[in-house]
């Protein structure tokens, strides 16, 4: 059985048990579930630009994590009442994908960010990596054409046209500058279902980090890193912050419990070098985006952040306390 | 005189209050026929018992004595004859100890409510302690066993005399009570201030202090404006400062209290003496009271009945009742239904350790009896959220105990500083995965305390 309820002793009708006697009441589930809720926000844009076929594809990967979690936990005999997390990792990963890839596609990368990403590592609390992130990944490099195929929005029709994205060198944009920024603000561009809206998800980011979901640390260094480091490149920091996954990563991949260090001085570090890889991999990668693959890689610097950045207790001084006790006598006698 | 408002930086839980006890005045319990008297209730030794069996006692009567330095003296805290010397389990080290068992004859009468002393009785107080000298007093609360009333069971002897070289300029009483549901000390600044206030003068005048500060959370208003209306009626304005401070767990830990107060830092490992500071209890600056002026030995002290029950309490209990009394006395709560289990603890809900026996006496240091239905949680995987490490007031990373405990490694704890842990519960409290920390925490440091 269960750890604590071992603990418990059954004596008559009393029982006994570790301090504290009262908890809050806010536990795992409750907070997987209000993140899957804020996530339906840029969801929901994702459908309103780019039509039912990325509700499918949204449908189809949050079924397929909920229900590849459900076995893979029935198999290892642990509790398999869903917790939340493989529905948030189900719909993250859609919100990554290109808005007219195979529902198929979306199917086997939900399983692989499951089943190898998080329950291979030992399920919920355990995983190196962001599950989701993990996912794309993963279907990035085995499906790479079918991986960058962008559309333009609002054209729902089975023959419309590919677009490029707009972090990508041909991309070319028809009309004044304030109006792409506003198209890339409102989401009215070619992207991933889930990444175009800026709105819906500095929104949804915005309630997390007021219900203190997410540690506020994260998206603002994050991004900041990544203006600061356009402007180094000499591009243009309102597009590169604007553009691609970053906005997306930023509030819902980067800020990923399991994932990022525990510390708030650790979360700093984090973020930094997530924005730092992020500049690398757009100026100098073979690829137009590189939030998946930055903060991938951060997450492998994760327990080693952990680990040297360990927190100094309240009164920690590097001479111990008797002698510096000692110390003080001396003083007064002298 | 003005209190003086705090705002508290460290430490930051906002847990549910629950003190349904605030309203209820302190009432006198009635007469056990019995009362078993552990020979250690207090940090420290045990004591030797004096008495043998079937001696006649009578109420302050010394049973048990201290051997040593670090230990307090025991009294019998009834009139009657010593009925037999047993062992029994201390709750709180769960290490078998002597016990002095009385019975009192059958038609004894019952005990009257004493009241607070008036103004004129405090203001010849006071004129007396100036006329004592330290050491006496010193002795007098030696000899009356008074020991810390906040829960650690310090004695007081000790607390006061601070090793030499160490330089005391702080005295703080502490009133803050920021566990949940106990309402002991609440109650006792409403209706004792006079006795706490000069409890509080003589400390200061043994430790030779000028700056006295009573430290209470805001949301006693009722007993900042009684203890404020006192002092001013009893003429100590110019010595004695009262702070309020938010209603924040936990508030009234040692550490976290000295810091909010005077943005002092106690070192790990180090005790308040080294901060030039002394922080002693309400309840303990009433025994202090007791035992300097009215001569009379701790035998009694106010104990919170509270939880899931109809009507709880306040009650000045003798030493050495049992659970049991206390219960029957109060409300016939025990498990009617046997779907609910119940449990029953010794202290607060956020640091109490729970007893599975209704046999227990209450000692010296126990302020609350909790009743409380059992929630069954269970324990989940640790998402690694932080939310123990935002909250810890130690500014530890309690979730790597844990793990570590879980795994064996008890050295490795070390590394994560778990000495300084205060054990305050506040992240097994937060914890969404219902990682009951606490337990963790503890076994490790017993393990590394023995090794």
């Amino acid at each position: 059985m269960n750890d604590i309820e071992t603990k418990i002793i059954r004596s008559g009708e009393i029982i006994i048990s570790h301090p504290p006697h009262i908890w809050k009441n806010f536990s795992t589930p409750k907070i997987m579930y209000i993140v899957f809720a804020v996530i339906l926000l840029p969801s929901a844009a994702g459908i309103y630009y780019f039509g039912l076929h990325s509700l499918y594809i949204m449908l189809a990967s949050t079924i397929t994590a909920v229900l590849v979690e459900f076995i893979i936990r029935k198999l290892r005999k642990k509790n398999a009442f869903p917790d939340g997390s493989a529905a948030i990792t189900g719909l993250l990963l859609a919100l990554t994908l290109p808005p007219r890839i195979p529902v198929w596609m979306a199917i086997a990368g939900s399983a692989f960010a499951i089943a190898i990403a998080k329950e291979a590592f030992g399920g919920l609390g355990y995983n190196i990596f962001n599950p989701a992130l993990a996912g794309r990944a993963f279907l990035a490099i085995c499906f790479p054409l079918r991986m960058t195929e962008w559309y333009q929005p609002g054209n729902f029709s089975i023959d419309a046209i590919t677009s490029a994205t707009p972090l990508a060198e041909n991309y070319v944009y028809e009309g004044t500058r304030a109006a792409l920024y506003k198209d890339m603000f409102f989401g009215n561009i070619a992207g991933s279902i889930g990444e175009t809206s800026a709105l819906a998800i500095i929104i949804g980011g915005t309630i997390l980090i007021i219900l203190k979901l997410i540690d506020w640390r994260i998206p603002l260094i994050y991004i900041a890193t990544v203006a600061a480091g356009s402007f180094l490149f000499g591009k243009d920091i309102i597009f590169q912050v604007l553009a691609g996954g970053l906005m997306l990563g930023a509030f819902f991949m980067a800020t990923d419990y399991v994932t990022s260090p525990m510390t708030p001085s650790g979360r700093c570090i984090f973020a930094a070098g997530a924005g730092i890889i992020t500049i690398i991999i757009r100026n100098f990668g073979a690829m137009p985006e590189g939030v998946c693959f930055s903060i991938l890689i951060m997450n492998a610097f994760t327990p080693l952040i952990d680990k040297y950045l360990r927190l100094k207790p309240f009164g920690f001084s590097k001479v111990p306390a008797v002698k510096a006790a000692k110390k003080n006598i001396k003083k007064d006698t002298n | 005189m003005a209190v003086i408002i705090k705002k508290g930086t460290r430490g930051g839980i906002r847990i549910n209050e629950n003190k349904k006890s605030a309203e209820s005045p302190i009432s006198i319990m009635n007469v056990v026929p019995r009362v078993i008297i552990p020979l250690q209730q207090h940090a420290g030794a045990e004591c030797e018992p004096v008495v043998k069996k079937g001696d006649y006692v009578k109420e302050g009567d010394l049973i048990g004595k201290s051997p040593v330095d670090f230990s307090a003296n025991i009294h019998s805290s009834i009139s009657g004859s010593v009925s037999a010397i047993l062992k029994i389990i201390n709750p709180v080290t769960s290490t078998i100890i002597s016990a002095v068992e009385v019975s009192a004859p059958e038609n004894t009468k019952g005990n009257i409510k004493k009241t607070s002393i008036s103004t004129g009785d405090a203001l010849k107080a006071i004129a007396s302690i100036d006329k004592f000298n330290a050491p006496d007093m010193l002795e007098f609360i030696k000899q009356a066993g008074v020991v810390g009333l906040g829960g650690a069971a310090f004695p007081a002897h000790l607390k006061l005399s601070p090793p030499p070289g160490k330089k005391i300029d702080t005295l703080i009483i502490n009133g803050c009570e920021c566990e949940p549901y106990i309402t002991a000390d609440h109650r006792l600044m409403l209706e004792y201030a006079a006795e706490i206030i000069c409890g509080a003068y003589i400390t200061a005048r043994i430790l030779k202090v000028d700056n006295i500060i009573i430290a209470i959370e805001n949301n006693k208003q009722d007993a900042i404006s009684n203890i404020e209306s006192v002092i001013s009626s009893i003429r100590l304005n110019e010595k004695i400062k009262i702070v309020s401070l938010p209603s924040r767990y936990p508030m009234g830990a040692e550490k976290v209290l000295i810091y909010n107060l005077l943005r002092r830092k106690v070192p790990v490992g180090a005790l308040p003496f080294d901060v030039g500071t002394v922080v002693s209890n309400v309840g303990t600056s009433r025994a202090i009271f007791d035992a300097v002026i009215e001569k009379k030995p701790l035998i009694e002290r106010v104990i919170t009945v509270t939880g899931d029950i109809e009507k709880p309490a306040n009650l000045m209990v003798k030493t050495g009742t049992l659970v049991g009394d206390i219960i029957g006395d109060i409300a016939g709560i025990i498990c009617e239904d046997k779907n609910i289990s119940y449990e029953l603890v010794f202290g607060g809900p956020m640091t109490g350790f729970s007893i599975n026996n209704l046999d227990f006496p209450v000692t010296k240091s126990v302020n609350c009896i909790l009743i409380k239905k059992v929630k069954k949680l269970h324990e989940n995987n640790c998402i690694r959220c932080g939310r123990c490490i935002s909250v810890c007031p130690m500014n530890l990373m309690p979730l790597m105990y844990a793990t570590y405990v879980k795994n064996n490694r008890f050295e490795d704890c070390r590394q994560y500083f778990i000495e300084s842990c205060i054990e305050c519960g506040s992240c097994a409290y937060v914890c969404p995965a219902a990682i009951p920390l606490i337990g963790y925490i503890k076994t490790g440091k017993s393990v590394l305390s023995r090794k």
